[in-house]
């Protein structure tokens, strides 16, 4: 029993990371893609622009590491396992 | 359990290994603390308070080159109290937010710069205290208790209105609210510092010579940017919470 809950615990983690970056993925590329726009249009307003990014990439990105959080308290931390 | 494997598969076992979760553990009665948190902590709070005391000693109108940065780093962190919590309420709060961005950032620059493997510990290491899920939790609890005076000491129990705004058919979503705040406030600080020192310790791990040296640059930049969305998002709670709803 022990390592058939190791051996779902371990797919389980690189599940979670997996999946969990293809949403941010998509969100960051796209809030990306029309800030280059956004600075194509009107490049006086560059500084405004890249700080707003940086910050929404930040929020997007935290949504990738609460997977990674799950992935690895299942490793570490796992309740199940020993 | 899974660091064991690791350590068989590496031919360099005796030079290096990575651990997750030991801790140096200090018993006060009942409780255990983690002491490698409170250790980089205080030389943290001691750092800031000594170059606060700098900065202000022989203060003069035109301010030369240490109270020059200082009084940058200020109108820096006022600024993000201002854009959040607007013109006329942001003063009170400034040293709240203040406090926050400057703790977290030099909690995680000083658990990325500093080399702590000089100092041994008895059982577990130096690293950031922000890689605890203690610490993040505790800062968000802050943020939490920091809003709900907000709002309570500026509208008194007229401030539980809020909860059925727009529409009460809200209301489950708001409560929710309340609890998803300080969560995603504390995993997204926790996870991004844990998440870059264990990058670093396996890319160290596997190749010590100058690769990982990319990953921990990343890794200061994207601790500090961390810093600075805790703040801002905990001065938008506070700017939020003491605000009706649909003002600006």
């Amino acid at each position: 029993m022990d390592s058939i809950v190791s051996a779902a615990s371990v797919i389980a983690a690189g599940l979670a990371v997996g999946l969990a970056a293809i949403g941010p993925g998509i969100g960051q590329g796209s809030a990306a893609a029309n800030a280059v726009e956004g600075i194509a249009r009107q490049p006086e307003v560059e500084g405004k622009i890249r700080g707003t990014l940086l910050l929404s990439l930040a929020f997007m990105e935290s949504l990738t590491i609460y997977g990674l959080v799950v992935a690895l308290s299942l490793l570490f931390a796992n309740p199940y396992v020993g | 359990m899974y660091q064991n494997s690791l350590i068989d598969f590496n031919p360099y076992n005796s030079l290096s290994a990575v651990e997750v979760g030991k801790h140096l553990y200090w018993k006060i009665g009942s409780l255990q603390l983690h002491g490698q948190v409170f250790i980089v902590s205080w030389l943290v709070i001691a750092t800031l308070l000594t170059l606060s005391f700098l900065g202000t000693r022989n203060l003069q109108r035109i301010p030369e080159k240490f109270q020059n940065f200082m009084e940058f780093i200020l109108e820096f962190l006022q600024d993000i109290a201002k854009n959040q919590i607007g013109e006329h309420e942001y003063r009170p709060w400034v040293p709240y937010i203040a406090t926050l961005f400057l703790f977290i950032l030099g909690c995680n620059w000083a658990g990325a710069l500093i080399p702590w493997k000089l100092i041994h510990l008895p059982e577990g290491e130096l690293a950031a205290p922000t890689n605890d899920i203690n610490t993040t939790v505790a800062l968000s609890l802050l943020t939490s208790l920091a809003y709900f005076y907000a709002g309570l000491s500026k509208k008194g129990l007229g401030y539980f209105a809020r909860y059925i705004q727009p529409t009460p058919v809200l209301l489950p979503i708001n409560i929710l609210e309340d609890f998803t705040k300080p969560l995603s406030l504390s995993f997204r600080l926790f996870g991004n510092v844990l998440a870059d020192e264990l990058v670093v310790s396996v890319f160290t791990l596997l190749i010590p010579i100058l690769i990982p040296l990319p990953v921990m640059i990343l890794g200061l930049f994207a601790s500090s940017i961390q810093a600075l969305i805790f703040s801002t998002l905990s001065a938008a709670y506070i700017g939020e919470a003491m605000e009706g709803h649909g003002e600006e």
